[in-house]
């Protein structure tokens, strides 16, 4: 609203209000700018940098350097949201991978770059919207300023005529005016009143620079609520087969992120036990045929150790809250169980063995390691197919998520497994380079083929594996975010800053009365609008209705100027027509030293006095 | 869940190719009522000039078009512009009213007394498609068993029709049917794409789209993109008449005849402004739902995924656009090809990144 306006159009006449003074930012920084050059030292510099830094071509510039800035991480893997893709990235890239990793095109959203912009940014927009609050606080306690000389220069410009004998002086006529307006909204200052020249000076919509005031603030409070967010809060996952409980706490976690500010102390312990996983597939649709349609997880919860048990359900997009966490559902899979005995023939391990997806319906890679088994540690590692298919040339492939005819097919190893050391392992991938096979398909064992309840002999007696049966597991998200409860808050107050300052229209009106030498009462009204404001032309046909209806007149227009004024407001709304063309004859009229006669001692509308000339 | 009902679907994919086709016609009425009326335009013009000399010539073919024709020929007469109005170089009003009314159509887009028949066929050629486009989407969310714009097929053909919905709506207030070539060419582009590009038959939902926000966050999203068209549109017609113009203007020939069936640049710049207000309050919307919706998902509720920076660099683009309006040098022209670059973004965003790239929202259906 502001620079367009301004400094430009010095040589309004005198009493034209000044609409170069309408924008606090413009008019802060254009004083600023004019009085103060860089060459005035260092204290000159920075007084310069800032009015700079906060002039609005600066922030229009910031804004498009952003929206250009964020671009790459579109296009580039991202780190925060995939470091494996990255690496593997740099790695297929050995010419350029390098090079962009130092200019931290693999963390866009946290790179130095990147914080520099929206960074000055928020600056620009405090040091803009500081200066600005303060400006619009004391307009809104001033009076509406003073009665610009000549109406008719302004961009709605409108006269009435109140015959003689209908007993409205000019003073109540702007009583009536003034009355007229404060019902409408305005805050109305009269002057003059029982002078020779009324006139009263109107104002409203100063919602408009709050909304925009406060839509710049809360866009700060987002970004502030973010950052809180990720100093405070936390994440992890883990994956829970069926039967399996967790219990929140660092130890429960498969993976965990803590927030800067992060203390386990804020971990508040309570469980949450998956009972049982359903899936439904599509079996309609001919594209989509074996696509999963539902997730839907049944668990049992307790707030802490010591509180009742409650069933809950977990699905996509509907979290469980719990101790200030909210607990997602985000993937899933199958879970053989099987039992490993050693060579002395005791039960060296048992139970469920989470299956990673690879491919098509669940067809899931399996690794087992069991370390306990004696005189040697065993391993297996292999495939899980629900529905196990074999083509002509060997290769086996999963028909079907469902359970139709499930199929492991494993490689044996024995030898040291190497978790004694103390190295993290993947619990998914097994390094077989110091293992010795026992089963493998090249081999005369093969490798072993097992559907549920079967059992297979290890060869020189290492021991045995059965199948017992399959599990669902699912892979649960946790997240604690202090900040989004502010954010959401913050950004709903922008919505409504945004609003309020695109649709609440800042107008001013001023009306100046007088009397007539032939005894009638002439009025005169103009209206300027602060701002984008299509609407002017039908508000100001609303007062004129409004103000012929108070002193019951003829609308007939005073003079033909007023035969474009459409009286009916809402299909006058038209930002081009914006002048009435009273303007032209006034102009002319006008004589210099009186400026404020020209309308109410003119001739217009009175055809008499035209010819008295 | 609802079952899927192929017959439905099939109906629907009957009812969006007639629907393309309907169009096909309208789009043909329109470029029609283009041509003819810049004839007529010019033979007005020429007539004119030739019965009173050249100092009418512009009276005959803006008045009595509407009540504010007058007002652009006060204008002339009043030499320093109103106090108080935006200065906008770039897209001068005094360049098209010092050269006449006749030179662009009128500044309100309100509808004339003059009737264009071929407009009117294509208006009324563009509601029948319209309302077999409406049977082709409702036929296919019955087909489905759930809102329509769960793939880019439905994306596509729901948005399609949405904006030419919009742009129905818009002309029962604002006359602006120069927009209907562009505004039902593209209808008929983005139809085509879904059904040779994208057709996808009828099918459940993944469960990442089951959510009440998919209704909420992606009909706003499509309304905004339905309404960043009409100002896509509207701005590339602002850039050719600005340029068109100032040509006249600075006395140059008049190539361009079909311009003057449309606004004056500031009137197009105008009014696209007030439509990119509203979209730009959907699009803050979309972002902030599709936000929540995140939040509800995936436990985040920004996490810079490919469709979030894009639907981010879009909304930074329009607030650009915003202040561009309110910044001195940058109002006209250089707003104008904000708002092109913003919808080539939603453009960009919607097929690339939809397709190409990799990330939580790769829902396209594909
Ligand atoms: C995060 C960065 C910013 C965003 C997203 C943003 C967004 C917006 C939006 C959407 C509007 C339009 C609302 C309206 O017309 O009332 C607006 C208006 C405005 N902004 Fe910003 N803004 C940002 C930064 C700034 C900065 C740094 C300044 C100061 C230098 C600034 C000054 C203004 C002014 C003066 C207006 C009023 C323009 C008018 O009323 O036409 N903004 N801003």
């Amino acid at each position: 609203m502001s620079e367009r306006v301004n400094v430009e159009k010095k040589s309004p006449s005198p009493g034209t209000p000044e609409t170069g003074t309408n924008s606090a930012q413009a008019g802060v920084s254009a004083a600023k700018a004019g009085a103060v050059l860089p060459s005035l030292g260092p204290v000159g510099m920075l007084r310069w940098a800032w009015t700079q830094l906060t002039s609005m071509r600066t922030a229009l510039f910031l804004l498009l350097l952003l929206a250009v800035a964020a671009v790459p991480g579109s296009l580039f893997p991202q780190r925060p949201a995939n470091p494996a893709v990255v690496t593997q990235y740099i790695k297929d890239h050995p010419d350029y991978g390098k090079i962009l990793d130092s200019l931290q095109l693999y963390d866009v959203y946290s790179s130095a770059w990147f914080s520099a912009i929206y960074i000055l940014l928020f600056i620009s927009l405090i040091g803009c919207v500081v200066p600005r609050a303060i400006v619009h606080y004391k307009a809104m306690r001033s009076q509406p300023p003073r009665t610009p000389a000549r109406l008719s220069r302004l961009p709605e410009y409108g006269t009435l005529v109140v015959p003689a004998d209908a007993g409205i002086p000019a003073s109540r006529a702007i009583d009536d005016a003034a009355a007229l307006l404060k019902k409408r909204g305005y805050r109305v200052d009269v002057r003059d009143r029982d002078g020779d020249r009324p006139s009263l000076g109107a104002e409203r919509g100063f919602l408009r620079e709050v909304g925009n005031l406060v839509f710049h603030t809360a866009l700060i409070g987002v970004l502030v609520s973010v950052a809180a967010g990720g100093l405070f809060g936390y994440s992890g996952q883990r994956i829970l087969v069926e039967g399996d409980t967790f219990v929140n706490t660092l130890v429960g976690y498969d993976q965990f992120t803590p927030g800067t500010n992060f203390q386990s102390s804020q971990l508040e312990p309570y469980s949450i036990q998956l009972d049982k996983f359903h899936i439904t597939f599509d079996r309609e649709s001919k594209g989509k045929f074996g696509q999963p349609i539902d997730f839907k997880a049944d668990v049992t919860t307790k707030e802490n150790p010591g509180a009742p048990a409650k069933q809950e359900v977990l699905k996509v997009n509907d979290p469980l809250s719990l101790g200030g966490t909210s607990i997602y559902l985000t993937g899933n899979g199958y879970a053989p169980v099987v039992t490993v005995r050693d060579g002395a023939g005791n039960i060296a391990m048992q139970g469920p063995v989470v299956a990673k997806l690879q491919g098509d319906n669940y067809y899931s890679s399996v690794v087992i390691k069991v370390p306990d088994a004696k005189p040697e540690q065993l391993a297996f590692a292999g495939f899980f197919l629900p529905t196990a298919f074999i083509t002509k040339e060997g290769v086996s492939f999963s028909g079907d998520p469902e359970l139709f005819n499930p199929q492991l097919t494993l490689n044996s190893y024995y030898g040291d497994l190497g978790l004694d050391s103390g190295s993290p392992q993947n619990v998914f991938e097994l390094d077989v380079k110091k293992l010795t096979p026992l089963n493998a398909r090249n081999l005369p064992t093969k490798g072993i083929v097992l559907t549920p309840g079967t059992t297979h002999t290890l060869p020189n007696g290492k021991g045995t594996i059965s199948f017992d049966g399959v599990k669902r597991y699912v892979g649960v998200d946790i997240h604690h975010n202090p900040g989004q409860g502010y954010a959401l808050f913050f950004a709903l107050l922008a919505v409504a800053g945004l609003v309020t300052s695109l649709y609440v229209n800042r107008r001013r009106v001023w009306v100046r009365t007088g009397t007539h030498e032939d005894g009638r009462t002439m009025v005169e009204y103009g209206l300027l609008a602060r701002g984008e404001d299509h609407r002017l032309a039908g508000e100001a046909a609303a007062i004129r209705a409004l103000l012929s209806a108070a002193w019951p007149l003829d609308d007939r227009p005073a003079d033909d100027s007023g035969a474009d004024s459409q009286p009916v407001p809402s299909a006058t709304a038209d930002n081009d027509r914006a002048d009435t063309g009273a303007r032209a004859d006034a102009g002319t009229q006008a004589s210099t030293d009186q400026p404020a006669a020209d309308f109410i001692q003119s001739t217009a509308g009175s055809p008499e006095s035209k010819k008295d000339q | 869940m609802f079952p899927i009902n192929e017959t439905m679907g099939q109906y629907s994919e009957l009812f969006m190719l007639l629907a393309a086709g309907t169009y096909t016609v309208a789009f043909i009425a329109f470029a029609w009522d283009l041509a003819k009326s810049s004839k007529t335009l010019r033979a007005v013009d020429l007539k004119a000039a030739e019965l009173s000399g050249a100092e009418t010539a512009r009276v005959p073919v803006g008045a009595g078009v509407g009540g504010s024709s007058v007002a652009v020929d006060r204008a002339d007469s009043e030499v320093s512009g109103p106090v108080g109005r935006a200065e906008r170089p770039t897209s001068s009003v005094s360049g098209s009213q010092a050269n006449g009314a006749g030179v662009t159509a009128d500044g309100g887009m309100r509808y004339g007394a003059e009737r264009r028949v071929p407009a009117r066929v294509a208006v009324a050629l563009a509601v029948l498609g319209a309302a077999i486009h409406a049977a082709g989407v409702i036929t296919r969310a019955i087909g489905a068993g759930r809102v329509p714009w769960g793939n880019m097929y439905e994306f596509l053909t729901t948005g399609a029709f949405v904006a030419v919905a919009v742009f129905l709506l818009v002309l029962i207030r604002r006359d602006l049917r120069f927009l209907g070539t562009f505004v039902i060419g593209l209808a008929i582009i983005m139809l085509v794409a879904a059904s040779i590009a994208f057709w996808t038959p009828v099918g459940h939902l993944v469960p990442a789209l089951q959510s009440y926000w998919l209704i909420i966050h992606v009909s706003i999203a499509v309304l905004s993109s339905a309404l960043f068209t009409l100002t896509f549109a509207m701005s590339a017609l602002q850039l050719v008449q600005s340029h068109r113009q100032k040509t006249i203007a600075a006395g140059g020939a008049d190539k361009l005849g079909f311009m003057r069936l449309v606004p004056n640049a500031l009137s197009l710049e105008n009014l696209s402004y007030r439509i990119n207000a509203i979209a730009f309050v959907g699009w803050t919307f979309t972002l902030m739902f599709g936000a929540i919706w995140a939040e509800k998902a995936w436990g985040r509720f920004w996490g810079w995924d490919t469709k979030e920076v894009w639907t981010f660099v879009i909304w930074v683009v329009y607030a650009g656009y915003l202040h561009a309006r309110a910044t001195r040098g940058w109002t006209g022209t250089r707003a104008a090809w904000l708002s092109i670059v913003g919808y080539l973004c939603v453009v960009f965003n919607f097929t690339i990144v939809n397709q190409f790239f990799n990330g939580l929202h790769s829902y396209s259906g594909l």
